[in-house]
């Protein structure tokens, strides 16, 4: 269970994050919804721990560890992924080398024993099937000159292979054409289980469709303004973001029930 | 002291004892030599090709060995790294991530000088094709004096210290590869200080029209102490020859080291130097080649790495003087603690110099607050006809990519260490010998904190 209390988080003192309250339980999916600039990439960043964002206020509980104590790789090694919006290319490091310090880092961290180079070559092969990726992509550079979809594939593969209990998936769907996001939301499914919670940030509800969350928050101006299942997508989507800054526009505090145009 | 009496002193009492004493044309060059570096002294910053480096504490630097070192065992394990490098280059191979295995059949040949001397006990030249010669400088000189003269060089050649050490150059490698010779295995010079303070080594590598050889210049950790190696390699490439030099630099931590490199490219001659410098408290890399014919092809690459106070400067003149030639300079340096990184590139397209296609790039990794690079490109062209790009970058590791990888899992220090071997790799890619590949590789990692860690992963 993510427990997620009044989080205020700033960067270079400018406030981004006043006052987010989330539950996510254990198995469910929760979808993030919001305007550019409501803080959704903040949240993702600031729960897997980015340091160029100060928390000023607020908690984050996850399974009675206090998260935000804890180093990025710390985080990571306990089982909480981020999917970045702009997958980060490092040239000069190859993927699998890559994918093995990830794997090992964190298996070592859970008393697994360390893949060797055989073990990890048929496992890591084995995903990249899963997610419709060519084997040569194990022998390049982590994301250098890959495509929008080749990015947000090989985040799936991360996923697949780190096996998080919690997975932040930012903007999966940005940059990518309907095959591809079909292909990252199958990987995506795949991966549900009831012990792996998700949630996902998104700007459409399109992706929506691939990936069915069990709730639906808005994001805007740093707090959920409104919860709700399914429908509550399907609304945004027919209406905009526009009501929820509209309404969002006079109040101080109070998260807003939702006043609809 | 290193005073520059002490230098006149020593070759007052040695000139007449040195290999070639005899020979008239080298006992005037020798002359002429100390002349002249009596005359300009240790190169201090008011020298524009010494901005960045000075030599000046030279005058009072005692030097001394302070804990003698066993030439046997510097050779086993240099040897013993090579192996195991030549291990990793076959396994790369087949395990299907390099295209094709090369050359890794054979352990090459080694000629060792210890304490600025060959020595034979030390060195394994295995089997040459005819028309090749791999052997000491000294007795190149007492057998074919004729041949040494027209590759010894000027007393007026390159800088100060390479002036001294033409005064007081004992030994060094002759290497003369013939007509369309093609010599597989590298060949690798050993340079040992192991009981005395200084050493001055004269490289000559004579090859003729269309011959091929890889050299590789070692310059291991010997003596423990202030000592200093002076050495300047000299190769003339004639018409259409491959000459690949490699130069790893490992001496000890306060070790200064000056060297020169000069090639001469003939017409459609290719000269690839590949300078890996990691040791020493300075290193100072003099490195020029001439493209002196049509159609020649010059590689300058190189990587340094320097943390504490050591100091470490790449200065490199690439002349094209001749139509068409091509030249590529990629250079990068990992400067940790407050340690000082220089690079200045000079590129020189003379007028006739037409259809030129000349690239540099220096990049430079800051790892601590207090380390300090400059890259100096100069560029001078004359002809009107010519494509030549330079840049030059000073800067950190990327946070974005730190932090992908700590999102991973990777704690911060590994993260950094991959970061920072992945940015330094690059110039060993092209290196195109794979096990040399790998042991430029296992020298780098060697360098780094959690090298050994790596290792295990790459």
């Amino acid at each position: 269970m993510l427990k997620i209390n009044n989080l205020h988080a700033a960067i270079d003192g400018k406030d981004i994050l006043k006052g987010l309250d989330l539950e996510v339980a254990d198995g469910e999916v929760h979808a993030i919804m919001g305007p550019n600039g409501s803080g959704k990439s903040t949240l993702a960043q600031v729960l897997a721990g980015r340091e160029t964002f100060t928390v000023t206020d607020g908690s984050v509980d996850w399974d009675g560890t206090d998260l935000l104590a804890l180093p990025a790789e710390e985080r990571a090694r306990a089982g909480l992924f981020l999917a970045f919006q702009y997958p980060v290319e490092i040239p000069g490091v190859s993927n699998a080398y890559f994918l093995k310090a990830a794997v090992n880092a964190v298996r070592r961290h859970r008393g697994l024993p360390e893949y060797d180079a055989m073990d990890f070559l048929a496992r890591v092969k084995a995903e990249m099937k899963a997610v419709g990726m060519k084997e040569e992509f194990l022998y390049r550079s982590v994301n250098e000159g890959f495509s929008g979809g080749e990015k947000k594939r090989n985040e799936v593969l991360q996923m697949a292979l780190l096996e998080p209990r919690l997975a932040v998936l930012d903007e999966t769907d940005s940059g990518l054409d309907i095959d591809a996001l079909k292909i990252v939301a199958e990987g995506v499914n795949r991966l549900r289980s009831p012990e792996r919670s998700m949630i996902v940030i998104t700007h459409y509800q399109r992706l929506l469709d691939y990936i069915v969350p069990d709730k639906v928050h808005v994001l805007s101006q740093g707090r959920i303004v409104r919860s709700g299942g399914r429908e509550l997508a399907l609304e945004l989507e027919e209406h905009g973001y526009g009501w929820i800054d509209a309404a969002q526009g006079g109040k101080a505090g109070g998260a807003s029930a939702g006043a609809r145009p | 002291m290193s005073a520059i009496d002490l230098w006149l002193g020593r070759h007052r009492d040695t000139a007449a004892d040195l290999p070639g004493a005899d020979l008239p044309w080298l006992a005037r060059l020798r002359e002429d030599a100390i002349d002249r570096f009596a005359d300009e002294g240790w190169p201090t910053t008011r020298r524009e090709n010494w901005r960045h480096t000075s030599l000046a504490f030279m005058a009072q630097q005692a030097l001394a060995v302070r804990e003698a070192a066993a030439p046997e065992a510097v050779v086993a394990a240099l040897r013993a790294r090579y192996q195991a490098a030549r291990g990793a280059a076959q396994d790369a191979a087949q395990q299907g991530a390099e295209s094709a295995p090369e050359l890794v059949h054979n352990d090459g040949h080694w000629v060792v000088f210890v304490d600025g001397h060959f020595a034979p006990a030390l060195s394994a030249i295995g089997g040459l094709p005819g028309g090749v010669r791999i052997g000491s400088l000294a007795d190149a000189l007492g057998q074919i004096p004729e041949a040494v003269e027209a590759a010894f060089g000027q007393a007026g050649d390159g800088e100060a210290p390479a002036a001294l050490n033409a005064a007081l150059a004992a030994d060094g490698a002759w290497i003369r590869l013939g007509r369309g010779v093609a010599v597989e295995p590298p060949i690798h010079l050993v340079f040992i200080g192991a009981t005395v303070a200084d050493q001055h080594l004269r490289n000559l590598v004579v090859a003729e029209a269309g011959a091929q050889a890889t050299i590789v210049e070692h310059y291991p950790a010997g003596a423990a102490g202030s000592t200093l190696t002076t050495a300047v390699t000299r190769v003339i490439a004639a018409q259409d020859s491959h000459v690949t030099h490699l130069k790893l630099q490992q001496e000890a931590p306060e070790a200064i080291h000056l060297a020169t490199i000069e090639a001469e490219q003939a017409r459609g001659a290719v000269f690839a130097s590949h300078s890996l410098s990691f040791g020493a408290r300075l290193a100072r890399n003099d490195i020029r080649t001439r493209l002196a014919g049509e159609g020649a092809e010059a590689l300058l690459n190189g990587l340094y790495h320097a943390d504490g106070r050591r100091h470490v400067d790449h200065h490199t003149r690439i002349d094209h003087a001749r139509p068409q030639g091509t030249s590529r300079e990629f250079y990068r340096g990992l400067l940790d603690g407050s340690a000082r990184g220089v690079f200045t590139g000079r590129i020189l397209v003379a007028q006739d110099a037409q259809r030129t296609d000349a690239m540099q790039r220096c990049d430079n990794l800051l790892l601590s607050r207090l380390a300090e690079a400059d890259a100096r490109p100069e560029l001078e062209i004359y002809a009107d006809d010519v494509k030549c790009a330079h840049g030059a970058t000073v800067g950190q590791l990327d946070e974005d990519a730190l932090f992908y990888l700590r999102s991973r899992g990777v704690d911060a220090v590994h993260a950094r260490q991959l970061l920072t071997y992945a940015f330094a790799a690059e110039v060993l890619e092209r290196i195109a010998h794979a096990p040399l590949r790998a042991l430029g590789r296992a020298a780098l990692l060697e360098r780094l904190p959690e090298g050994a860690r790596l290792e295990e992963l790459l």
